[in-house]
C-alpha cells in the first residue's frame, strides 16, 4: 500500500488536461524524429539524386568517388553475401538454442543460457570487431590469406545476430499452447515428431519475424564488419575474398567526403534505411498476423 | 518395431545437435571473454583509468575518454528520458491502443528502432553537427544517441505501466483522485523497477555505440572542457586503437575489457531488477 504524506485529492480537473497536453507534445516530438531522419537523409542526398541519373549507381565503372564514379553494386553484393551467410549459420543455431531452452534443458539451465544470450547481445559491436580482428582473422589467415575476408565478416555477424533469433524464437515457442505438447506426449509421440510436427509449425510466424529483425541488424551492422571484412571494393568470388559493405563504406569515407561524394554516401544511407525498413515492415506484418 | 527404432535414432540425433549447438555458443562466449581478459588484464591499472592517452593512445590511459563517454551518455539520457517517459505515459494511460494517435506513434517508434546506427550517424552529422551548427561535439553525439535510445526507453516504460493492475486506477478514480495524482502516487511507484531496468538498458546501449558517434562526437582524445568540445567515446577509442594505431593492441584490449565489464555489470543489474520485479508481480495482490 502506498501512502502519501500530503493531500492528493481535490486537485482541479484542469491538472489532468494540462498533463495530457504536455504528454501529447512530447509524444509528438518523439514520433516526428523518424520523419526528421528521413527528411534530412533526402535533403542531403537530393543534389546527388538530381545530378546523377539513378542508373549511374549501378552502371558506373566502379566506386571511385573522387573521379565521380559511384557504382554501389559491389557494396550491395558485399552486404548481401555477408548478411545472408550470417543468416545461414545463425538461423539454425538460434532455433536450436530456443529448442534447448524450451524442450531439453531443466528450467534453471534454460534461464542461465538465456542470460548468457542476453549478455552476448549486450556486447558492443566494436568489441566483436576487435575480437574478430585479433583472434578470428589470424586463424583464417593461417588457413587462407589474407584473413580479412567475407568469411570473417560472416562469422562475426553470426555471433552478433544469433541472440536476436534465439530470444525471439524462444518467445514464439513459449507461446505455443502447452496442451498441444502435453497431448502429443500423452500419445507417445517422439521428441522429433512433436518438435518438427507441432511446435515449430505453430511458432512459425514468430520465428520468421525474429529472423527478419535479425536480417535487418546484419545488413545495418557497421563497426564489426568494417574491422574484419578487409573493405576492398569488389564482387567477392569466394569466402576468403575481402569485401566492403554499404554500411562500412559510409563509415570509411564520410570523414573526408565532399560535394557529390557526400551526397552519394547519403544515397547509400537512404538505400540501407529502405532495405531495413522493408524487413521490419515484413516482420511486424508477420507478428500481427500470427493468429490469423 | 522398425519405426520405433528410427524414431529413437532421430530423437538421439536431434538431442545431440541441440546440445552441440548450445555448447558451441557458450564456448564462443567464454572464448571472447577469456581473450579479452588475457589480453587486457596486464595493462589494466588505476593509472590506466585516470591518465590521459599519450602517443596516440599507445601509452597513458583512458581518463578523458571515460569522462567524454560519461558526458555523451548523460546528454543522451537527459534529452531522451523526458520525451520517452512522457510518450510511454501517454501511450499506456491516455490513448487507446487501437486509436490513430496510438498507432501512429507506435509505428514511428517501431521504425526508429530498426534504423541502423550508421544511419543515425549520417542524420546526426547532417542535422545536429552541420544544420544546427554544433560541429563535432559531445552535445551533437549525445543528441544523436538520444534519438537512437527513444524506442527502447519508451517500450520498457510502457510495458512497466501496463503491467500495473487495473484496480490501482479504478480505486484511485473511485476515491476521486485526479489522473495526475493516480499516476504519480500509485502507478509510477509501482512501475519504478521496470523503468529503472529500461534506463539501465538504455545506458548500456548508449555506452556500446560507435557508428553513430563517428561523425557526431568525433575523435579528439583530450579532456573535454565543455559540451561543445569534441570527445572520444570509449567504444570509438577501441576502434581507433585497433584500426589506425599500429602497436595499439595492448591498450585496445584493456579498453575493451573495461567497456565489457561495465556493460556486463549494467546489463546484469537491469536483468536482475526486471526479474525480481516480475517475480514480485506474480504474487496476487
Amino acid at each position: 500500500m502506498i501512502w502519501s504524506k500530503h493531500s492528493i485529492s481535490f486537485q482541479p480537473a484542469s491538472v489532468d488536461r494540462w498533463l495530457r497536453r504536455v504528454l501529447t507534445a512530447a509524444a509528438t516530438i518523439a514520433a516526428l524524429i523518424m520523419l526528421l531522419i528521413v527528411l534530412f537523409l533526402l535533403y542531403e542526398s537530393w543534389p546527388a539524386l538530381q545530378q546523377l541519373p539513378l542508373d549511374r549507381f549501378v552502371s558506373d565503372a566502379s566506386w571511385h568517388p573522387l573521379e565521380a564514379q559511384y557504382n554501389l553494386l559491389p557494396m550491395l553484393t558485399g552486404t548481401f553475401y555477408a548478411s545472408s551467410g550470417a543468416m545461414l549459420l545463425a538461423v539454425p543455431m538460434g532455433v536450436l538454442s530456443a529448442l534447448f531452452m524450451v524442450f531439453f534443458a531443466p528450467p534453471q539451465v534454460a534461464m542461465l543460457y538465456r542470460r548468457l544470450l542476453e549478455l552476448l547481445a549486450g556486447i558492443p559491436s566494436v568489441v566483436f570487431g576487435f575480437w574478430g580482428l585479433t583472434t578470428l582473422v589470424p586463424l583464417i589467415n593461417q588457413w587462407e590469406p589474407p584473413g580479412l575476408s567475407l568469411l570473417a565478416a560472416i562469422l562475426v555477424l553470426t555471433i552478433m545476430i544469433l541472440p536476436t533469433i534465439a530470444v525471439t524464437s524462444h518467445a514464439a515457442l513459449l507461446a505455443v499452447p502447452r496442451e498441444y505438447l502435453q497431448a502429443l506426449a500423452a500419445l507417445g509421440l517422439s521428441h522429433w515428431g512433436s518438435i518438427l510436427g507441432i511446435a515449430l509449425p505453430a511458432a512459425r510466424t514468430g520465428i520468421l519475424a525474429g529472423i527478419m529483425l535479425a536480417a535487418g541488424r546484419a545488413i545495418g551492422e557497421t563497426m564489426a564488419v568494417l574491422m574484419v571484412a578487409g573493405n576492398v571494393v569488389q564482387h567477392a568470388s569466394g569466402l576468403f575474398d575481402p569485401v566492403r559493405t554499404l554500411a562500412s563504406n559510409i563509415a570509411l569515407e564520410m570523414a573526408y567526403a565532399m560535394g557529390g561524394h557526400r551526397g552519394a554516401l547519403f544515397v547509400s544511407g537512404l538505400l540501407l534505411l529502405l532495405w531495413v525498413m522493408l524487413l521490419t515492415a515484413a516482420a511486424s506484418w508477420l507478428a500481427r498476423n500470427r493468429h490469423a | 518395431m522398425r519405426h520405433a527404432a528410427k524414431n529413437r535414432w532421430r530423437d538421439r540425433w536431434l538431442r545431440w545437435l541441440v546440445y552441440a549447438t548450445v555448447a558451441m555458443i557458450s564456448c564462443v562466449f567464454l572464448w571472447i571473454l577469456f581473450d579479452l581478459v588475457r589480453g587486457g588484464v596486464a595493462h589494466l591499472s588505476w593509472g590506466f583509468l585516470t591518465d590521459s592517452p599519450r602517443d596516440a593512445g599507445r601509452a597513458g590511459g583512458i581518463g578523458p575518454i571515460l569522462v567524454s563517454t560519461l558526458l555523451i551518455v548523460s546528454v543522451a539520457l537527459a534529452s531522451a528520458l523526458p520525451l520517452a517517459w512522457s510518450t510511454a505515459i501517454l501511450l499506456a494511460e491516455f490513448v487507446p491502443t487501437a486509436s490513430w494517435p496510438g498507432r501512429v506513434i507506435r509505428f514511428s517508434l517501431q521504425v526508429l528502432a530498426s534504423v541502423p546506427s550508421i544511419v543515425f550517424g549520417l542524420f546526426g552529422n547532417a542535422f545536429f553537427s552541420v544544420y544546427l551548427g554544433m560541429g563535432f561535439s559531445i552535445l551533437s553525439g549525445g543528441l544523436t544517441l538520444a534519438c537512437m535510445l527513444l524506442p527502447i526507453l519508451v517500450s520498457t516504460a510502457e510495458a512497466g505501466l501496463r503491467s500495473v493492475p487495473a484496480h490501482y486506477r479504478l480505486s484511485g478514480a473511485a476515491l476521486g483522485l485526479s489522473r495526475m495524482a493516480v499516476l504519480f502516487q500509485l502507478l509510477l511507484p509501482a512501475a519504478l523497477p521496470a523503468w529503472v531496468a529500461g534506463l539501465l538498458l538504455g545506458i548500456g546501449r548508449a555506452a556500446a555505440e560507435t557508428a553513430a558517434l563517428l561523425f557526431t562526437s568525433g575523435y579528439v582524445d583530450r579532456m573535454p572542457e565543455s559540451l561543445l568540445d569534441s570527445g572520444r567515446a570509449l567504444a570509438l577509442h577501441i576502434f581507433d586503437l585497433s584500426m589506425n594505431v599500429p602497436g595499439g593492441d595492448a591498450p585496445a584490449y584493456a579498453s575493451a575489457l573495461v567497456l565489457v565489464i561495465l556493460l556486463l555489470l549494467i546489463n546484469t543489474s537491469a536483468l536482475l531488477l526486471a526479474q525480481a520485479w516480475q517475480r514480485k508481480r506474480i504474487v496476487p495482490s
